[in-house]
């Protein structure tokens, strides 16, 4: 289990970084190489450039830039899970990286790392979709945004272009107040997800949802956005719920060895009936309702 | 046969320098390019944690970290814990009392993980389930975890000035 | 034996000899052996599971700059005596021994098995080069179900056995047909249980150096078993026992396939011959999911008698073995199994006919348990269904049906496998399952179950029983002995893989020639050390080795003593060892060193030796088992389960075991509570999978899961001790114990929370998936 070889490349600007993604054939990226590693040390990735964006300058870094909160790419998972203006103003981002494999893992991989390589099993992409998040495309062709929720075109693959860095994660903020929640089952401790929920709610003076939003990982490719209009102006809990839990069952789900579509589906429901349920608990408690 | 690259960094703070591939990983970098076996590989994928050490201070899979992305970082490992013929670090010393080894293969990672924990807790006390919660990553086939999580709390929990020492 | 008679040594936790270089990180594994002009090895593995090998083309690797040399068979077999390895242990059950070639012939029966070997530089260019050989291999059918395989039309899994049946044996006794007649309670069950590899966190691997002057031949080998693999290299490669030199280094973990001998460790060795230079091939995570034996599938399809009051009658039925493609270990592992069904109960009539199937897939050898987890969960769930037909509690059926300590020694009816009769030798099965519900608090979870049932969660409670025979022969061997320098060396064939082994040697020869543990020197398993050895398997250093060492220690003992009691011309009665010093009892400065007995018994030239004495202050025994002495135990499990999500999490883990005497307790704690662990990995977790062609789907830890110290309980360990009368010492095993009552536990525990949903527990492992699928089965079918 020994990687292939490889030709190093330690870009220290974005410009290097771009020039060189733009000019060399066969080029992968480095972030914090904790899905990259792997698969390079198993061979089932044998790039025969590898640019590291650990040398690039400015990458990381995490920001609140009017309503949105801006995570560089870079940031490791760890530094943003403890991240103190992470905490305040996305407490969601929180509870989610703190699923994401363990100590040892988060201390390297990075943000952008995670919703580039879009496992269709990880966390993060799940709470990105629930946030209406966005990801800035950069090359030297200029920058684009992408909604997360459109980022993902199949299994592990992405709208990136090969010359394109994903620089940062682009968080629209919810107002103070807001609930969130997360939740995820696993085959153990805190492995990779079967199916994932992320959810934010936020509740008018009479405790009735005023805005909601929610995703489902682990059903497809990608995280699924949940229809979400008839839980407004409800409670969220009882029927109302009970109803959104039965849209989430009806989710299409790709079935795969170990467990059948159907039985991703009753998580998906079961799922979302608690983590709306304890987003709304949250939302009240905040709101001091 | 790809170009080999200079290497220079700290290792439980001396400086080393060592020449390899940039595709050596720094397990393999630390074992056999600078002989210091402390480390152990078991997995190479990121999931068995023997391979554990701190990088600037936090822990990571060195079998998951290229040698030349510790250029001018400060690493430690396990034998930088206890000098030779020095005392064992209460650590070490603890895992042994709690019979918290057996093959001792996945100690090495173990000590690290833990090591990281102590600073961070720096003082405040822990209780089981956090202790279990940050050693979810080091896999042991031995000893059922129950020694090393003894050993963790006793160390970690420990009252100050008593059996916690100044972590290096 | 009593317990007042406890010798010397025994029921003390003397702090381990191993741990303070491990700690240290200064362990010598495997792969931190080098040696000057190193070649490092990797294979170029079967990525089929079947097929017939066309051409092997390594030209492109051969060219390829660092690399040494590509072997195949055609290269070693000239260094070998004979075409295949012969590792078949004797069993007269199987029809056909299927004995690995040292890299394969013309057909692959696994994905997996070494083809050609790679000798370069480094391990990375070895790896560069495995990717330029040219292999064509021909794709052929392959038998991944046992059950397929068994079936008149299906392929065959080796071209060269005519059939996949490789034996069928049974396990019976009694008149199967009355206990059936008539019975008032009668039913039939299917399992499908799978137990997985053995999974030590070091992987296995060999160094071996070829000397040419000495022409002999040195192997680091990471193994259980030295003197087996010294050999089988030595009727390999037609050298002598002098020629070949066996060693383990630490070793990082055994569990089971340790014990096998794989074709890379003669295909190292072989190489190192050949090229004259030394060799090191460390397995990586990968080769260890496709290459080193495992325990896998079996199926299980049983009848059950009863009578009305849940007394057993009789159990018959069939169990289907998946071998996979060779048969290096005979059929011990699903014999294990019928055999450790039995456990602590009266079972008046048995009868179970055993298939197994080649597959083609890795081997199938003992992993941590070697089988009896499998039995005794069928026994165990057989139990609990009684109980629920006939409304009973599930202790008091088994209450009802444990054999009463005064039945002891019992007689069970079945042969082991060497041939013995079965015979319980000592224990109280009912007062070890009283005190395990006692510190379980058995009676009070009702309470528990309502409490928590108030706040919407699922609580569940199990138990079960086992029987383990351990401290298996024919014998092990060790000499102590005290040189001039009075260093006290202690040599053996036993050897640890983290075991404490050399804890509890040194502290057995400690105690008997009052030394301090940490003076006694104990080299396990050099081969040059101890000619006569066999090593670690079936729970039985502390039975065979701790004894051995025990007697030769005594022997050794009874020599100082004779020759002080000479010297100082008084009573041996009247004399003690203490601080390697022989005295007066109560006179310490009336005596004399045992270094100066032993520089005396080593001769001067021309001067007579102490009267009476033998050369040399050294003793030899080896301690051949009459018989397997059984250990006992019984487990408690409570666990929470959510019936929607399929999340199992285990709150409570008691066990009261009986392993005889406890020569050092926090160790036996220690392998007890690993043991648990490593089931509950069996029972919730471990599962490696094939598809429908034999390809291996779960080859990383992220898919293979094995359990981490976040999802297992905390274990509460309580000992009875029946000493056995079988050694000198009243020990029984206990490495493996703790796997064996795990998955039966966790299963019925699970089961029991799940009841308000009907969900029944069958088949193992429980992962979430299964879990989720039982439960909306039984909604559909409520
Ligand atoms: C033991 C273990 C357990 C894990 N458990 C989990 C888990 O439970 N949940 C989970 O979600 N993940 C888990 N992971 C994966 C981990 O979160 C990774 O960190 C993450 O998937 C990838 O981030 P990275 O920074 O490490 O990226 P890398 O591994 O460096 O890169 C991954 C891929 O993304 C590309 N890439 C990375 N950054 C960029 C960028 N800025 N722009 C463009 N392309 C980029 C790379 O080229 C590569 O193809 C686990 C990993 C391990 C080893
Ligand atoms: S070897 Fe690095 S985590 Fe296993
Ligand atoms: S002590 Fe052997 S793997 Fe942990």
């Amino acid at each position: 289990m020994k990687a292939a070889n490889f030709a190093y490349h330690a870009p220290t600007t974005r410009q290097e970084l771009f020039a060189l993604l733009a000019e060399l054939d066969d080029a992968r990226m480095i972030a914090g190489g904790q899905s990259l590693v792997p698969m390079m040390n198993f061979r089932l990735a044998a790039p025969e450039n590898l640019v590291d964006l650990n040398t690039v300058g400015g990458l990381d870094g995490i920001e609140v830039a009017g309503d949105r909160l801006v995570i560089g790419a870079m940031t490791r998972q760890r530094a943003a899970e403890r991240s103190a203006t992470v905490a305040r103003v996305c407490p969601l981002l929180v509870e989610t990286l703190g699923r994401v494999g363990v100590q040892q893992i988060r201390n390297r991989g990075t943000v952008g790392g995670s919703i580039a390589h879009f496992d269709p099993t990880a966390e993060l992409p799940v709470a990105a979709v629930a946030l209406d998040a966005e990801v800035v495309l950069e090359s030297l062709r200029g920058a684009r945004r992408m909604p997360v929720a459109d980022f993902g075109s199949d299994y592990l693959t992405t709208e990136i272009e090969p010359d394109e860095v994903l620089t940062a994660v682009e968080v629209p903020l919810w107002p103070e107040g807001h609930g969130a929640a997360f939740d995820e089952v696993t085959r153990r401790g805190d492995s990779y997800a079967i199916v994932s929920v992320a959810a934010l709610v936020l509740l008018d003076a009479a405790g009735r949802v005023a805005r909601l939003s929610v995703a489902i990982g682990g059903l497809t490719h990608a995280p699924a956005r949940l229809a979400v209009d008839a839980m407004v102006g409800a409670a969220p809990e009882g029927e109302a719920l009970a109803a959104l839990a039965e849209t989430a069952r009806a989710l299409p789900a790709d079935g795969d060895g170990l467990m059948a579509a159907e039985d991703k589906q009753h998580l998906a429901a079961t799922l979302t009936e608690r983590v709306v349920r304890r987003a709304g608990e949250r939302a009240r408690r905040s709101t001091g309702g | 046969m790809a170009d080999t690259i200079e290497i220079s960094l700290t290792v439980n703070g001396q400086p080393r320098t060592g020449v390899a591939e940039p595709r050596r990983n720094l397990a393999d970098f630390l074992r056999h390019t600078l002989g210091l076996t402390g480390t152990h590989v078991g997995c190479e994928h990121g999931v068995c944690g023997a391979c554990t050490v701190l990088v600037d201070g936090a822990s990571v899979r060195s079998c998951l970290m290229l040698a030349v992305q510790a250029r001018g970082r400060s690493v430690e490992t396990v034998e930088g814990l206890a000098a030779d013929g020095a005392p064992l670090h209460p650590l070490q010393a603890a895992l042994s009392e709690h019979h918290g080894l057996q093959c001792g293969y996945c100690t090495p990672g173990v000590l690290m993980t833990l090591l990281e924990l102590q600073r961070e807790l720096s003082g405040r006390p822990v209780d089981e389930a956090e202790v279990r919660h940050a050693l979810a990553g080091n896999l042991c086939r031995c000893t059922g975890y129950q020694g090393m999580v003894d050993a963790a709390l006793a160390v970690l929990n420990a009252p100050a000035g008593g059996a916690t020492p100044e972590t290096r | 034996m009593t317990l007042a008679e406890r010798p010397a040594g025994v029921g003390i936790s003397v702090p381990r000899l191993e741990d303070d270089a491990l700690v240290r990180g200064k362990g010598r594994f495997l792969d931190d052996i080098t040696l000057p002009g190193l070649l490092h090895a990797a294979f170029l593995r079967s990525p089929e599971a079947h097929g017939h090998i066309r051409s092997i083309d390594v030209a492109e690797a051969e060219a390829l700059p660092g690399v040494h040399r590509v072997l195949r068979y055609e290269d070693l077999r000239p260094l070998l005596t004979m075409d295949r390895i012969p590792v078949a242990m004797p069993s007269g059950a199987l029809k056909f021994d299927v004995d690995p070639f040292v890299l394969a012939r013309d057909e692959v029966c696994h994905v997996g098995e070494p083809i050609a070997l790679i000798l370069a530089e480094s391990r990375h260019v070895a790896e560069d080069a495995a990717e330029l050989i040219m292999v064509d291999i021909d794709p052929l059918p392959a038998v991944v179900d046992p059950r397929d395989g068994l079936a008149p039309d299906a392929p065959q899994a080796r071209l060269d056995c005519p059939d996949n049946l490789v034996a069928r044996t049974s396990a019976a006794y009694g008149d199967i047909d009355a206990a059936f007649a008539d019975a008032p309670v009668r039913f039939a069950e299917r399992f499908h249980l799978h137990k997985g590899g053995g999974n030590s966190i070091e992987p296995r691997g060999v160094v071996a150096r070829w000397d040419p002057m000495e022409e002999r031949l040195t192997v680091w080998n990471s193994t259980q078993m030295p003197h087996r693999a010294k050999r089988l290299l030595v009727t390999t490669l037609g050298l002598t026992e002098r020629q070949v030199r066996v060693v383990p280094p630490d070793v990082g973990g055994g569990f089971g396939p340790k014990f096998v001998f794989h074709p890379e460790e003669l295909a190292i060795a072989a190489a190192a011959k050949l090229t004259g230079l030394p060799v090191k091939w460390a397995e990586d995570r990968y080769e260890s999911f496709i290459a080193t034996v495992q325990e896998r599938d079996q199926f299980w399809s049983m009848e059950v008698a009863a009578d009305a009051d849940g007394r057993l009658r009789g159990l018959r039925g069939t169990l289907v073995h998946d071998h996979g493609a060779y048969t290096p270990y005979g059929v011990a592992l699903p014999y294990n199994s019928a055999t450790n069904l039995l456990g602590p109960y009266v079972l008046p009539a048995y009868a179970l006919d055993i298939s197994l199937c080649l597959t083609n897939k890795v081997p199938t050898t003992p992993t941590r348990g070697a089988g009896r987890p499998q039995g005794t969960f069928i026994m165990e769930r057989i139990l609990d269904l009684i109980a629920e037909r006939l409304g009973l509690a599930r202790d008091e059926v088994r209450r009802r049906n444990l054999i009463a300590a005064e039945r002891l020694p019992f007689r069970t009816g079945l042969k082991t496998r060497d041939g013995g009769e079965m015979t319980y030798d000592s224990g109280d099965y009912a007062e070890c399952q009283r005190r395990a519900l006692a510190a379980a608090d058995w009676n009070g979870f009702p309470e528990r179950r309502a409490a928590a049932r108030r706040e919407g969660r699922f609580l569940g409670i199990g138990l079960a029983n086992y029987v383990e025979g351990t401290g298996r022969g024919p014998f092990e061997s060790a000499s102590v002995t005290i040189g001039p320098s009075g260093e006290v060396v202690v040599t053996t064939g036993a050897c640890g893989q983290g075991q404490g082994t050399v804890t509890m040697l040194a502290q057995l020869t400690g105690a008997a020639l009052g030394i301090a543990p940490a003076k006694v020197r104990v080299i396990a398993g050099d081969t040059d050390a101890s000619p006569l050895g066999l090593g670690a398997f079936a729970s039985r250093q502390a039975v065979t080795a701790g004894s051995a060492v025990h007697l030769a220690a005594g022997k050794v003992r009874d020599k100082i003593l004779a020759v002080a009691s000479d010297w100082l011309e008084v009573a041996a009665e009247d004399l003690e060892l203490i601080d390697g010093r022989v005295s007066l009892r109560g006179a310490p400065e009336v005596g004399r060193s045992i270094a100066d007995i032993a520089a005396a018994l080593s001769g001067s030239p021309g001067f007579s030796l102490p009267k009476g004495a033998e050369p040399g202050l050294s003793a030899a025994a080896d301690f051949q088992p009459d018989a397997i002495t059984y250990c006992n135990g019984t487990h408690v499990a409570e666990a929470e389960v959510d019936p929607f999500t399929g999340v199992v999490r285990l709150t409570r883990y008691v066990v009261v075991h009986d392993c005889g005497r406890l020569i050092n307790p926090r160790m036996v704690d220690g392998q007890i509570i690993g043991g648990v662990v490593h089931g509950i990995g069996s029972a919730l977790y471990e599962w490696m999978r094939y598809d429908a062609t034999g390809q291996p789907l779960t080859c990383t830890y992220s898919d293979y899961l094995l359990a981490t110290a976040d999802v297992v309980p905390r274990v509460e360990v309580h000992h009875m001790e029946s000493p056995t009368p079988l050694n000198p010492l009243g020990v029984k095993g206990a490495g493996e114990s703790g796997t064996i009552a795990a998955p039966a536990v966790v299963a019925s525990a699970v089961e029991d929370a799940l009841r308000p949903l009907g969900v029944a527990i069958r088949d193992l492992p429980m992962t979430p998936d299964r879990l989720v699928r039982l439960a909306r089965q039984a909604r559909a079918a409520a």
